[in-house]
């Protein structure tokens, strides 16, 4: 592990999330130890009747209605997500001086529902654009869902949004982690979030792409590596981090959930929509380096895997190349239990992964009825959870379109 | 058949509850202004114009929007343009 000062050493030290099976991180865990999909029936204007992962937190928990019908599902899932992330690490939150806590947000689409919305609105009259909204523009501005979470938590510390497809998630936590290192903030609030499934267009559009998960049973609709598999369910979810330096949370004797140990990000450079073997484990072996690791040293790979015939046997690919002499390392997936939650995915599935420093059990992907050969893999978790003992490491895979590569490595803290 | 201020009112009470669902129509006062009464701010105040012209498909240019402070002058400035 590469050596670090404890100023320059990054914690997490709250988890705040809303996922379609579990509003808090026990929820969840329990969820995805005891196979539960978050995956329903779901229609949406125009598309019709489809499936999806739909969250059922309780947004009102830390705004008024007011504010939740003034913002976005975005805005009102990061609030939510924040609110816990504050509640969960034990903050003094009036006493934190709010200059310095900083809010990055992963999203891989921002403003799309907006749009719909008000078009739909306004062909009732004609298409007459004197009826459009005056709420349009400060909800669909790009940095929306983190300035909701300022505006609604009194932050005056910088605020943005990560645009970085279906690895904004974990772009959201490198860029926290980076601003801390820097010294540009002492707190920061960082993760992903997706209002996804409140657009007709990105339904269509996987559809028209022959992407889009269908079955009989919305709970055995996302498979990634089944040979059935057919495509992504779309998912809203959100997850945020606390981050802080382990100087300041061992100042305050904070509880620490694992250590950001490193991390990786780089572009394909070769296709819009299909992803690339070789350039996601140069991403690995990025992050694996930055963390001072070897692959032999990775206990949990937490893969990125939609369920796309493509996606998913691309990744294995750069996994068997970058894994193959890393007997003790288990592979599993998350998005089998709460589809593909977009801009959180990353993050929500680490989350689902971060207890298994403490109960030392790899959860597994569920609905591989018939693994798919092009998916075989070396400890692959299917169906049933392992317990392995002891749990070190997890390095989470995000990838997205136009190329986009993010991975990051945890730890388990283990005290000095 | 002629709008009566009863119907106005109704549809007033309608879009001041799509801004907030907690407002309770039997304590407002015909009188006061929306923004004191309610807390509403400049953002509210669009809507209040809003939901007005979606529902009545009736263009309320921005000089017009000091009619709209209260129930009674809302209802006064809405009345004879929707009897037309």
């Amino acid at each position: 592990m590469k050596p670090r000062d404890d100023s320059e050493r990054i914690v997490i030290t709250g988890v705040g999330l809303a996922a379609p099976n579990g509003n808090n991180l026990e929820e969840y865990r329990r969820a995805l130890l005891n196979g539960v999909s978050g995956v329903v029936p779901y229609e949406i204007r125009y598309f019709g009747k489809t499936v999806a992962g739909v969250c059922n937190c309780e947004i009102t928990k830390y705004r008024p209605r007011r504010e939740i019908r003034r913002g976005t599902r975005a805005g009102s899932l990061s609030v939510y997500c924040v609110g816990e992330a504050i509640a969960d690490s034990g903050l003094d939150w009036d006493s934190v001086p709010k200059d310095n806590v900083g809010v990055y947000i992963g999203v891989t689409e921002h403003g799309n529902v907006e749009t719909e919305n008000e078009i739909y609105e306004i062909k009732q009259y004609d298409y007459d654009c004197s009826y459009w909204s005056h709420h349009h523009n400060p909800r669909t501005v790009a940095n929306n869902p983190a300035g909701e979470v300022t505006l609604s938590f009194g932050i005056t510390g910088p605020h943005y949004t990560l645009g970085a497809a279906c690895a904004a998630g974990n772009a959201g936590i490198i860029q926290g982690v980076q601003q801390l290192r820097l010294g540009e903030v002492d707190l920061a609030f960082a993760g992903g979030v997706s209002e996804s499934i409140h657009t007709f267009g990105i339904f269509a559009a996987f559809n028209a792409q022959n992407a889009l998960a269908r079955n009989e049973d919305p709970t055995k609709a996302s498979r990634p590596f089944d040979v059935d598999r057919n495509g992504v369910v779309i998912s809203e979810g959100g997850c945020v981090y606390t981050l802080e330096r382990l100087s300041d949370a061992k100042k305050r004797g904070a509880k620490i959930y694992g250590e950001i140990l490193g991390y990786g990000m780089n572009s394909d450079a070769t296709d819009f929509v299909l992803p690339n073997a070789e350039r996601q484990a140069q991403c690995i072996r990025k992050a694996l380096r930055n963390a001072g690791l070897g692959p032999e040293e990775i206990d949990i790979v937490n893969t990125h895997a939609t369920a796309t015939h493509a996606g998913d046997a691309i990744e294995i690919q750069a996994l068997r190349e970058v894994f193959a002499d890393s007997k003790k390392t288990y592979v599993n997936n998350t998005k089998s239990f709460i589809g593909h939650a977009m801009g959180a995915a990353g993050v929500l599935e680490l989350a689902g992964n971060l207890p298994a420093f403490d109960d030392g059990v790899v959860h597994p992907t569920i609905n591989v009825d018939s693994l798919d050969p092009e998916c075989e893999i070396r400890n692959l978790v299917i169906n049933k959870p392992v317990e392995v003992g002891a749990i070190r490491t997890i390095l989470n895979n995000s990838f997205g379109m136009v190329g986009i590569n993010a991975v990051t490595i945890v730890g388990k803290y283990e005290g000095d | 058949m002629a709008v009566t201020v009863d119907d106005i009112k109704k549809t007033i009470i309608e879009v001041l509850t799509e801004i907030d669902d907690t407002i309770d129509p039997d304590s407002l006062k015909d009188d006061v202004p929306f923004r004191e009464q309610l807390e509403l701010d400049s953002m509210d105040m669009l809507d209040v114009v809003l939901g007005l012209r979606r529902r009545y498909k009736l263009p309320i240019p921005e000089s017009d929007y000091v009619h709209l402070q209260t129930m009674d002058s809302t209802v006064k400035y809405l009345l004879p343009l929707l009897n037309k």
